[in-house]
């Protein structure tokens, strides 16, 4: 049905009417406009200093960020106090630390040379490592030294191979380097508790350990200081591990698992820590390294084959040699126990003794 | 040589999104990935006020000082690219970023990220042919002569892109009218109070 068309005419008009009535309104308060009136309604300022408590990072709690989910504040402030303190500190004094720790074990090594045993071998065998305590031993020390080289190239490595080896070559490297990082860190995490658990017992600290560090461990002249199954030395690297160790896989996890929407900030300073605290140890574990293969004549053969000779265990742990000294046994009879277990057809390999 | 900007004017900004679905439909950027945002400062309140971000391609940019790969590189116009095949995903640049810019397709456990995506300035990255350059980094806009689809789809001109010149003089222009006394928003207090948008030279 349509309109009929009078009708039709009058709203035209009475439309037309309205529209006029209300321009002629408007028109004067128009004309009358007040500026100072005008800036009263006018919103306030977002000012000079909401954009600096922007740049310094805050956030304030009436903060929208469009993207779902998003923790970010508009500016990260702190991404740059992390960059400072990765750049400027972590990344040089950590190169200072381990080019010093190799250098004064040089150097030590130079002018004081291989701590030899003072009197001669006697030929007679003591159970020091069990093939477990060997194990754990080894398999930590593996994922360490592939952790260490790993996250050195991390930090590193784009100084020294990016260039050498070309592009191609440094990108498998480097993404080698973080696949083995991020999923060799969990294990060496878990295999490192349970040594620390297993060594515990061990490392306990007695009266005669600080007799030991003021003598410095025997290491220099021909003094010896009384040591217990563990030395000084060594339940200083155990406590290293349990204390600076525990906190460089707890931050490491920290890293590795992003899932868990831990936050910016959060990776920010577990970053730092992990850095920190693993470059240490790495100093530190050049010396038990050194110490335990060039440095000290026959240390090394406790943790090779499981039996220390009785002259090193006299010299480097006299209390744990009072100990156990009964059960000493002939080198000849524990080769021909070990010639046993193997089938004829499948003779030992020689052992160096 | 350009030195390319970023500058978005938020007294224009009017949060209406349209860069990042054009940044998102200019490069098919994946799925979980934005590479351009708007965030709104006070929302809801009278003074609310919204600025778009992506990467600023800064001049001393901490995500290639950072990145333990080397992967970031500068090009001849100031615009910062990284190549996705020196990426392994371990989130530093993530860290240092002042702006959020770089992003991740994934958050999984032993830090499997992906390989980082963040605003190429519509200019694309290093790759073998035209195909793999558009799949992994983008349009490259800038080599067709053209500047980044978000800021030439900016419905209010808020977001400029190009030389930053060009983009300084523009903006210094919109600030000396902006607050001109004979203009439509003369006696603002916005003008009067200490706001870098609003030329300090006017009177009144």
């Amino acid at each position: 049905m349509t309109v009929s068309a009078p009708h039709a005419l009058l709203w035209r008009i009475s439309l037309l009417a309205m529209l006029l009535i209300g321009l002629a309104l408007s028109q004067p308060t128009i004309a009358q406009s007040d500026p100072d009136k005008e800036a009263g309604f006018a919103v306030p300022a977002v000012d000079a200093d909401i954009w600096r408590q922007v740049r310094s990072g805050e956030t304030d709690a009436n903060y929208r960020d469009t993207r779902a989910e998003s923790t970010y504040n508009l500016v990260n402030a702190s991404g740059e106090t992390w960059r400072q303190w990765r750049n400027r500190w972590v990344s040089p004094y950590g190169l200072i630390v381990l080019g010093g720790m190799l250098a004064m074990i040089a150097l030590f090594y130079f002018i004081f040379g291989r701590k030899e045993l003072e009197e001669p071998r006697t030929g007679r065998k003591l159970l020091r490592w069990s093939v477990l305590d060997r194990s754990l031993h080894w398999s930590v020390a593996t994922l360490f030294i592939i952790l260490a080289l790993t996250g050195l190239n991390l930090l590193y490595g784009k100084f020294v191979f990016k260039p050498l080896l070309g592009d191609a070559f440094w990108a498998s490297m480097i993404s080698g380097s973080k696949l083995l990082h991020n999923y060799l860190g969990p294990v060496f995490g878990i295999l490192l508790i349970i040594i620390l658990a297993k060594f515990l017992k061990h490392n306990l600290p007695k009266k005669h350990d600080w007799v030991w560090f003021k003598k410095g461990g025997g290491l220099i002249g021909k003094g010896h200081a009384d040591a217990g199954f563990a030395n000084g030395g060594e339940k200083v690297w155990y406590w290293l591990l349990a204390t600076a160790g525990l906190l460089v896989i707890a931050s490491g996890l920290v890293l590795d698992f992003p899932n868990y929407g831990q936050t910016r900030d959060t990776m920010q300073w577990a970053n730092i820590i992990h850095a920190v605290l693993a470059l240490g140890l790495t100093a530190v574990a050049f010396g038990h390294i050194y110490i335990g293969t060039l440095g000290t004549e026959g240390s090394i053969e406790g943790m090779a084959t499981g039996y220390v000779d009785e002259t090193w265990a006299k010299e480097h742990h006299n209390l744990w040699y009072e100990e156990v000294k009964d059960q000493a046994r002939d080198e000849t009879e524990l080769a021909s126990d070990d010639a046993q277990r193997h089938p004829p057809d499948n003779p030992a390999p020689d052992r160096p003794s | 040589m350009a030195q390319m900007k970023f500058m978005c004017d938020a007294e224009r900004c009017i949060e209406c999104n349209g860069c990042v679905t054009a940044c998102k439909n200019a490069n098919e950027v994946e799925w979980g990935v934005q590479r351009r945002r708007v965030v709104t400062l006070n929302d809801g309140e009278s003074d609310e006020v919204s600025i778009s971000v992506a990467c600023m391609h800064c001049d001393d940019a901490p995500c290639m000082a950072v990145c333990p790969t080397d992967c970031f590189y500068k090009t001849d116009d100031g615009i910062v690219l990284h190549d996705k095949d020196l990426c392994i995903g371990c989130g530093y640049c993530l860290y240092a970023c002042p702006f959020g810019a770089p992003q991740f397709p994934k958050e999984n456990a032993f830090g499997e990220r992906g390989k980082m995506d963040k605003c190429t300035f519509c200019a694309g990255g290093p790759a073998d042919s035209k195909e793999e350059e558009y799949e992994k980094y983008g349009a490259n806009r800038i080599a067709e002569g053209k500047l980044p689809l978000c800021a030439e789809m900016c419905s209010t001109k808020a977001l400029l892109a190009g030389d930053a010149q060009t983009v300084a003089d523009i903006f210094r222009q919109r600030v000396v009218q902006r607050g001109h006394k004979d203009g439509g928003w003369s006696g603002n207090s916005r003008a009067d109070a200490d706001n870098l948008a609003y030329d300090a030279a006017q009177e009144g």
